[in-house]
């Protein structure tokens, strides 16, 4: 453990009252930060005393505070979840900056997200992209033994790091195109990757690669920002297994 | 009044089939004229709205987060059992019954547990169909690791993330369903109110998150799938948005609540750093399988550098204490063995908070690289947090709360005592008893959403007319006018203090008082210190913003509300319990350190009913009958 | 049909027809390499070659790769053009990890690219750039035969600063759009995997390299002075 000794930062902050504002930056001080202090922990402070004051506190999205729930969602310095190797903001620690640094803080950006508040984005598109197939068409009850299909460790692996996705949009908002490739590979990926869901491959890709433009985001020009993004590691080769999957249902 | 679980008689193994063959069954032409609420997208709620919506009711399901698949569940990490003895080591649907009422201290129903454990087989093979990616071994067999509390290995896994795979898995069927048209999703709606009329369950009310506004739905049924309330002792495990608000507005309209005082401490949690913190992360129990768990035998060796204290003076006070199940000692006992070391002075790290949780033999023992397999992410998830490299130096962890076993009371149908309401998942009492067994949630979330929930509702429906009640009704409009009221209430203090020190303060509270281990006295400053935060709340928060947009401060003020009224209930069922048994340790109540049970007196379900606020609940008792299993001591020795 | 209209099936045809046309230049480079004389007779003959095969099959290959360019061309800018509007508010700070100068700006070094494809069907092809060197207006005995003088005008055409520059700037911008482009297509393809991904990227790069080097030294040599007419 190192010793307390605290910073102080600048934070120029995206504040925009609903989606029809036009939104602007404002700046504040983060005071008595600690190394310790996660990001959105730096940002509860700043919130204390911003009530204090009487003002209005920055709203950002943010649950599980664990890199798990794909809730929060901010641009730091220009870079979704702030740039750190396979970390989510809410991981994000203070010990990655220095006393005096300023600090851009922006929501995603992107057609398809609409901003809602502050920092705070509607990725509901994301949840359409899913309905369109993001499944395998199994009712509840009657269905076969789970040892019943047989799925080597490298196959149910390589399926896992496809499903690792936690459906942050982190890739959508580091993409120049606004583009949801990566999110969309990895569920297509994951089901074509696994025995259950081969049976409906070629009608999943078809589906939930129309709804993703449906939706309003952009196509891939092979940029590779999204992968750099992605807090879960989710790799572009999900993306060129989503684009062979596409071709492979034009012949289906 | 006695309550009546109503369940099935007879023997046990048949419970279950019988009572489904009994219930009443909705024809199928019909059923798409029943309206059903869904409050909750986890594991119990995304189970429970996919599986009805493909029966044909009208599902309509509703949760706080941006999107359904966000629910806490995605946390879980472990696992989940199921009693299919893929390896053969002697495991069977009657073990797990049995483990699973073990575990929870005999303060289970039997019957409840019996079918938990007998669809816990179906679970895994419905999450295999969905294209959950469990673990499997190199020929495709699925694989198992082993958890607390049993000696057999059972536990399903996903990598470190089982619950996230799980949800994912009901999230996809309740994708599929709302694609179809059968379920319509709220998102970005918190239920702020029960509506009751004549009695009955008739509908909810819920706040738009997003423009502030309130709105009513109403319908034949409404489940509650909307998870625990540990978040009342402010640190925990749980996301910061989970609360006891949609269980205590409904407590609040007449269900009771059931066994408040059960709350489980999990014994491997990263230790808390500082009073800015605002939440705990766990380390899932599965580390438990190779970590050691130790402290230093001598107090002067706490400051020193771990790996300068020599092994002769470690304490692995787990496998000295419970040498058959040794470090997989059940949670309640490992979090108390973790207590009884700080307490005693021998604690590492900040404030001596913390024991050891060290990889070293097993590293030394299988390699670095197969520890990486089978941990890696949590490794990189304890680095993230602490800056410290678990692989060089141990783990230092510390329990924290992290599950209630207690919530709103049910019948064996998950029905409430008010009729039309259902609660599911860990939002009701049912199969843990004291204590909840690790990997156990999950499989009663999923049982109760896809293998229980799709009969019994049917049970119930088939004896009401669709479409009696509509939100034209005089008490919506109510509902919604007090929801609007209160709201505006706390939005009109304008106080000193902000909403996140009352959080702080009234956790805390409960932490010291009413948490790993309770006395008399402790439970009675609670019961001053707390009415008295409670009435300083209603004079001095401060809510900036108003009630007609997005306002965070104005969502956490209602939860916070809520954890102060509810806090109170938790206090007296605790007091009222003179005994400890599970997740429930009465100081006054040990035997060297181990829970003294009182079965003579305490052998019941203790559900409370709401009476006015600072008004004494009345406590109704359900008695707990063990034909199938003999109350005994438990013994982990 | 999904190929036309879905976002990846425009990029299947976008990277076909780049595909196309990097196998066009290849052969194209390959073809033009016999101006420093691996072939008897040099790039004359090889043209000579060339416009002695059968009318059909000149015209068809030719309207072949105009219909590949219009495909690309048109789906380079209509897929841009959407792209552009994928994020319509830019970060107050930028921050690429991955993205290249290359990536970025593929609709401008293409565009530059189609400029000079025009400038050079313009010169070489139709000769209307400079008339009194034109080939065909110019001919020269090559085994027992009266053929076009390419050699002379390509020859007269690079002596000129300008003229080389164009062709040299071009090559560039080529290089560029190619050094994102070879990789791209595999990606595009799918015929990528974690492993090979990187390794692609490098020989995307080499070849467009590979191609730059080749273009540019026929024009750099000959206003240098080491390759004469
Ligand atoms: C860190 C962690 C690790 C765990 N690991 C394991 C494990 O390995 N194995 C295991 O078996 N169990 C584990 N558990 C326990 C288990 O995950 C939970 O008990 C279980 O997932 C709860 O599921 P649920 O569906 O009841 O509730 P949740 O998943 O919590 O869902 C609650 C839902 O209700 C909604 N909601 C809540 N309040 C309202 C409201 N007022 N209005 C509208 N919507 C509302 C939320 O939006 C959410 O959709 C773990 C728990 C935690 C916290
Ligand atoms: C004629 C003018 C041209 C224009 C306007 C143009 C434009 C574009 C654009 C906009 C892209 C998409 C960028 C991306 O997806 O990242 C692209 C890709 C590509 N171009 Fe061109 N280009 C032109 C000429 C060429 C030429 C002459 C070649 C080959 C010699 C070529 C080869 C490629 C390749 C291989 C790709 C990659 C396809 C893919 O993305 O998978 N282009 N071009
Ligand atoms: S692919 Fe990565 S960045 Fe994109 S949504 Fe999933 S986890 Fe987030
Ligand atoms: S808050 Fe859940 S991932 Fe960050």
């Amino acid at each position: 453990m190192s010793d307390h000794k605290t910073m102080t930062l600048t934070l120029i902050v995206w504040r925009q009252k609903n989606a029809n504002d036009p939104g602007k930056f404002e700046t504040y001080t983060a005071k008595n930060i600690t190394e310790h202090h996660s990001f959105l922990e730096m940002l509860d402070c700043v919130n204390e005393d911003l009530i204090h004051a009487g003002k209005d506190p920055i709203v950002f999205d943010h649950d599980c505070r664990e890199g798990i729930c794909g809730m929060c969602s901010q641009v730091i310095n220009g870079a979704p979840h702030g740039g750190q190797d396979r970390t989510t903001v809410c991981q994000l620690h203070m010990r990655k900056f220095k006393d005096g640094d300023t600090i851009y803080i922006e929501p995603w950006r992107a057609r398809a997200f609409p901003i809602v508040r502050d920092l705070i984005v509607d990725r509901s598109a994301l949840d359409k992209i899913i309905q369109a197939g993001g499944y395998t068409s199994c009712h509840t009850g009657g269905v076969a033994d789970g040892n019943a299909i047989l799925i080597p460790k490298p196959v149910a692996d390589e399926a896992m790091d496809a499903a690792e996705c936690v459906g942050c949009g982190a890739c959508v908002a580091g993409c120049p195109n606004g583009a949801a490739m990566l999110f969309t590979s990895a569920k297509v990926s994951q089901l074509a990757i696994l025995p259950q869901g081969k049976g409906e491959a070629a009608t999943r890709v078809k589906n939930m690669t129309n709804a993703m433009t449906e939706c309003g985001f952009g196509n891939c020009t092979n940029h590779y920002e999204c992968m750099a993004a992605c807090p879960k590691g989710i790799n572009v080769k999900f993306i060129a297994r989503m684009n062979r999957e596409f071709l492979k249902a034009q012949f289906a | 009044m006695i309550l009546d679980g109503k369940c099935p008689t007879g023997p046990i193994e048949q419970t279950w089939d019988k009572h489904r063959f009994d219930l009443k069954l909705v024809n199928p032409a019909n059923k798409r004229k029943y309206n059903v609420i869904v409050v909750g997208t986890g594991l119990a709620g995304g189970a429970a709205a996919a599986s009805l919506g493909e029966l044909g009711y009208n599902v309509q399901a509703f949760c706080y987060q941006d999107s359904p698949r966000r629910a806490h569940s995605i946390a879980a990490q472990g696992g989940i059992n199921a009693a299919k003895n893929y390896p053969n080591d002697g495991d069977s649907i009657y073990r797990l019954f049995y483990d699973t009422i073990k575990g929870g201290d005999f303060r289970a129903r039997e019957a409840d547990v019996w079918r938990l454990a007998q669809v816990s087989n179906n679970i895994i093979d419905q999450c295999v169909a969905q294209g959950v990616p469990f673990g499997r071994d190199y020929a495709g067999y699925l694989d198992n690791r082993s958890f607390g509390g049993a000696q057999v290995s059972r536990t399903f896994f996903a990598r470190g993330q089982t619950g996230q795979q799980l949800l994912l898995g009901a999230y996809s069927a309740l994708s599929r369903q709302i694609k179809l048209g059968s379920v319509k999703m709220y998102d970005r709606r918190e239920m702020l109110d029960l509506v009751v009329v004549d009695g009955v369950a008739r509908g909810i009310t819920v706040r738009n998150l997003v423009t502030g506004e309130m709105e009513s739905y109403a319908a034949d049924a409404v489940c509650l799938a909307t998870g625990g309330y540990v978040n009342v002792f402010y640190l925990s495990t749980n996301a910061m948005g989970c609360s006891v608000t949609a269980n205590w507005k409904a407590h609040k309209k007449g269900a009771f609540f059931a066994n408040p005082c059960y709350t489980q401490i999990h014994p491997t949690c990263i230790p808390q750093a500082g009073d800015y913190q605002s939440k705990l992360t766990l380390m899932s129990e599965s580390l438990r399988n190779d970590g050691r768990v130790w402290v230093p035998k001598k107090k002067e060796d706490c400051g020193k550098h771990p790996g300068d204290i020599a092994e002769d003076d470690r304490d692995y006070y787990l496998e000295r204490k419970y040498p058959s199940y040794g470090n997989l000692a059940p949670r309640d006992i490992a979090s108390r063995a973790a207590k009884e070391q700080c307490d005693d002075g021998r604690g590492v790290g900040p404030g001596g908070r913390g024991v050891y949780l060290d990889f070293g033999d097993s590293i030394k023992r299988l390699g670095a690289d197969t520890i990486k397999e089978r941990y890696g992410n949590l490794f990189e998830m304890y680095e993230k947090i602490t800056d410290e490299d678990g692989y060089k130096r141990p783990m230092r962890m510390y329990p924290a709360p992290h599950y209630s076993m207690g919530g709103l009371w049910v019948d064996y149908n998950l029905m409430s005592n008010i009729p039309g309401l259902f609660v599911l998942g860990e939002a009701n009492f049912s199969v843990h008893g004291a204590n909840r067994l690790g990997a156990s949630a999950l499989m009663q979330g999923l049982a109760d959403g896809y293998f229980v929930i799709p009969y019994t509702i049917g049970g119930y429906l088939a004896t009401v007319k669709p479409g009696q009640v509509k939100t034209d009704h005089p008490e919506f409009k109510k509902c919604e006018e007090d929801v609007k009221a209160e709201q505006n209430k706390m939005l009109g203090i304008n106080g000193k203090k902000t909403v996140f020190e009352f959080m702080r303060e009234v956790g805390g509270l409960m932490w010291e008082n009413c948490g790993m281990a309770r006395t008399k006295e402790s439970l009675e400053i609670n019961l001053k210190k707390i009415p008295a935060l409670r009435e300083e709340f209603w004079k001095n928060v401060k809510v900036t913003g108003s009630g007609s947009e997005l306002n965070q401060q104005l969502e956490n003020a209602g939860r916070t509300a809520d954890f102060l009224e509810f806090s109170e209930l938790m206090c007296r069922d605790a007091l009222h319990r003179n005994e400890s048994c599970g997740g429930h340790f009465r100081s006054e109540y040990q035997d060297a350190g181990e829970a003294q049970r009182d079965d003579v007196n305490f052998c019941y379900v203790g559900a409370w009913e709401y009476k006015g606020v600072g008004k004494e609940p009345e406590l109704h008792k359900e008695p707990l009958k063990f034909d199938n299993v003999h109350l005994a001591v438990r013994s982990y020795k | 049909m999904q190929l036309t209209s879905s976002s990846i099936g425009r990029k299947i045809l976008m990277a076909i027809t780049g595909q196309a046309m990097v196998l066009f230049a290849v052969v194209h480079l390959l073809g033009n390499s016999s101006i420093f004389g691996w072939l008897n007779g040099g790039i004359n003959a090889y043209a000579e070659h060339l416009h002695s095969m059968p009318l059909p099959i000149i015209i068809g290959f030719r309207l072949a790769l105009l219909a590949i360019v219009c495909v690309h061309i048109w789906f380079g800018i209509q897929l841009t053009i959407e792209n552009r509007g994928g994020r319509p508010q830019q970060y107050a700070v930028k921050s690429t990890q991955k993205a290249t100068f290359a990536s970025e700006n593929m609709i401008w070094t293409g565009s530059l690219i189609a400029l000079f494809l025009i400038y050079h069907l313009a010169h070489f092809t139709f000769q209307v750039i400079s008339p009194e060197t034109a080939a065909l207006k110019n001919l020269v005995p090559l085994h027992n035969e009266m053929v076009p003088n390419v050699l002379g005008m390509v020859v007269a055409g690079f002596k000129n600063f300008f003229v080389s520059f164009i062709y040299a700037g071009a090559m560039v911008a080529l290089f560029l759009h190619l050094s994102h482009g070879i990789q791209s297509f595999f990606q595009t393809m799918g015929w990528s995997c974690d492993k090979s991904q990187p390794l692609l990227v490098k020989f995307g790069t080499l070849v467009a390299l590979g191609l730059f080097l080749g273009y540019v030294t026929i024009p750099l040599t000959i206003f240098a002075g080491i390759l004469k007419g």
